[in-house]
This record gives structure tokens, C-alpha cells and sequence, in this order.
């Protein structure tokens, strides 16, 4: 009998571990899903977000209620597990494309105005290769049997017979 | 000494790279004006005529039942356009005022009151809307651009337009009286 009771007993004290352990699995899993964000995680993508009230501060360091307000939407975001890029954009087409900074189309941005630069310098630059070219193709030819050359050949000549005389 | 000089015969620069060096000039001429026009610019000035913009509204703040409501429908009847934000605290003092306004004209069918949230979140906005108990529609100014269309300077500012979509009148701050409003809205309904 009190080998009965005492088998009853350690069954009971297992299933209560048992029972405590798997409480404690869960309220762990929960915790992990509804993690509270930290600042610096929320600053860290609120330094690429820009104040929508005062202009090129960044949203990290801007004291205004706006700010406080973007912030806490962020970190809101983040808890429900959305990625740094899906906040950015959100707040891109939310608040417009200078809110993010930096533009969302880069290729429009950026590649475009570097093509039409270098594309214009390039046409300027064979432009003013086209307009020197002519002068330095401008050169003296003397012709054989012309008349000029001819007369430079007595002119020589009667210059050699006056140093004989003299 | 005399010599012959043969001159190499002038090529000219080709019409097409003359035309699109110009043209590229031009072009760039033509983008730094406009930038510096459209800074040196203020708000919309009276007497303009509001192009139509698409406004999208909170839920529980439609126009008629409709979620979104395009400006050029409203034609007939005056529009009193209403920049705020729940963070700016100006827009506080006039919260009270609109919503009052709102509520003696909103019957007669003539006047709309439309409320434009500038760069503010919607859980925040609608915090609010509640403490005011504001009720006529409102809705947020996505990607701003309605508000860079009208070019606020900041918030409170309202915007009073006519039957014909014409803008009349400008409040640049928030209303200090009913009074005000109605003084706005009266000479547009003759």
C-alpha cells in the first residue's frame, strides 16, 4: 500500500513538472513572437526615415511629437515582425519618397542623370574636336613648280653669287 | 618667302549634335528654372482653380458612403478643405469650431468639409478625431501630395473653394471662433 501511494505520488509530481515545463515552452514562444523592439533596433531604421515636419533631420535624432509619433509606428512594425525594407517602403508611399530619403526608383535617380551627363559631355567633346580639327589640318604646302617656289630658288641663288662677290 | 598655302576645307559640326547640344541645354536651363520658380512659389493663391485630387478615407469618415472622394465630384457645392495632424497642437484650438461648422451646414447639402491629414499616423489621427468628436469625413494625405499640390507651409491651414471649384480663400492658422467659418462660407453659398 505505501509502495502504492508512493508510485501515485511520483506520478503526480511528474505530471506536474511535466504540466510546468510545457507552460513554460509556450509563455517562451510567445514572448519570442511578441518581442517588445529596442530602441536601437527602432533607431537603427529610423536614421533612414527623415522628419516630415523639419526638413533633413533624420528621424532618429528629431525631437518633434511627428517624430515621436513615426518612431513609435516603426517599433509597432516591428513587432509584427515586418522587415526593414517593408517599413521604408511604408513609410515611402505613405509620407512620400522624401520621407525615406533615399529614393525607392534608383535606377531613375541615379543611373539616369549620370547617363545624360556623360552623354552631353561626350557630345560636347566631339563637338569641340569638330570645330579645332580644321585649324590643325591647316597647313603649308609648297609645290614644286609653282611660281613661289621657283622664285625662291633665284632669290637663293642670287644671294649665293653676292656673299662670292663680297 | 612666299609660299602656297593649301587650306584644308572647314568641316562643319553635324546639324544632329548641334540640334541635341542645344536641346540639352535648353532642357537642363529649363529644369533650374522651374525648381527655382516653383521654390521662390507660396501657397495656392485665391482665385486659382483647383485641379482634382483623390482623397482616401478613414474608415468610419467616408463622404456619403464612399472612400474615396475625387474633388472634381463636389462641383455645385462649396468646399472647405482642412489641413491638421494630431501632433500639431495650433489644430487643437480650431478642432471644436470645424466640427460645430460642420454640423450647420452639413444638413443643408451645400457645404463639404473635408479633412486632410498631413504626415500623420492613423492610430494617432483617429485618437483625434475621438477626443474632438470630429465626425465629417476626413482622410490622410498619402505620399503628400495633395498638401504639396495646395504648397503648405505647415499645419493648421484651410482652404475655402466655391461652387465651381475655384479657391477663395485661404486661413493660414487655426480659427479662433465659429464666426470665422461662417464668415468664409456665407459670401460663397449667395
Amino acid at each position: 500500500m505505501t509502495g502504492l501511494k508512493r508510485i501515485t505520488s511520483y506520478q503526480s509530481l511528474i505530471a506536474i513538472l511535466f504540466a510546468v515545463v510545457i507552460a513554460l515552452t509556450f509563455q517562451g514562444t510567445s514572448f519570442a513572437q511578441g518581442r517588445e523592439p529596442t530602441d536601437d533596433e527602432v533607431n537603427r531604421i529610423a536614421k533612414k526615415l527623415f522628419c516630415p515636419v523639419c526638413e533633413n533631420t533624420p528621424l532618429d535624432v528629431c525631437p518633434t511629437e511627428a517624430c515621436r509619433q513615426w518612431r513609435e509606428q516603426i517599433r509597432e512594425m516591428l513587432s509584427e515582425g515586418k522587415a526593414e525594407e517593408e517599413i521604408i517602403d511604408y513609410f515611402a508611399v505613405t509620407y512620400g519618397e522624401r520621407a525615406a530619403g533615399d529614393p525607392r526608383d534608383k535606377v531613375r535617380a541615379y543611373l539616369l542623370p549620370v547617363v545624360a551627363i556623360l552623354g552631353g559631355t561626350f557630345l560636347l567633346f566631339r563637338a569641340l574636336q569638330m570645330w579645332k580639327k580644321p585649324k590643325a589640318a591647316e597647313s603649308t604646302i609648297l609645290k614644286k613648280d609653282s611660281p613661289a617656289s621657283q622664285q625662291d630658288e633665284y632669290v637663293a641663288q642670287i644671294e649665293e653669287e653676292l656673299k662670292k662677290r663680297s | 618667302m612666299m609660299t602656297e598655302i593649301e587650306r584644308t576645307p572647314r568641316r562643319a559640326v553635324p546639324l544632329w549634335t548641334q540640334i541635341i547640344v542645344w536641346a540639352f541645354l535648353v532642357a537642363l536651363l529649363a529644369i533650374v528654372a522651374t525648381g527655382l520658380s516653383r521654390a521662390q512659389e507660396g501657397t495656392v493663391q485665391p482665385g486659382h482653380v483647383i485641379d482634382d485630387f483623390a482623397l482616401t478615407m478613414y474608415n468610419g469618415y467616408e463622404l456619403d458612403g464612399k472612400s474615396e472622394v475625387n474633388f472634381s465630384d463636389l462641383r455645385g457645392k462649396v468646399v472647405v478643405i482642412n489641413f491638421w495632424a494630431s501632433w500639431c497642437k495650433p489644430c487643437e484650438q480650431e478642432a471644436a469650431e470645424l466640427q460645430q461648422a460642420w454640423t450647420e451646414y452639413e444638413p443643408t447639402g451645400e457645404v463639404i468639409f473635408l479633412g486632410i491629414d498631413y504626415v500623420d499616423t492613423e492610430t494617432d489621427a483617429r485618437v483625434y478625431m475621438k477626443k474632438f468628436g470630429i465626425r465629417f469625413p476626413n482622410g490622410p494625405d498619402l505620399a503628400t501630395k495633395i498638401s504639396q499640390y495646395f504648397r503648405i507651409k505647415g499645419v493648421p491651414e484651410t482652404y475655402f473653394a466655391d461652387k465651381e471649384g475655384v479657391l477663395r480663400y485661404v486661413h493660414v492658422g487655426p480659427f479662433v471662433s465659429i464666426e470665422q467659418i461662417r464668415s468664409q462660407i456665407e459670401p460663397l453659398l449667395r
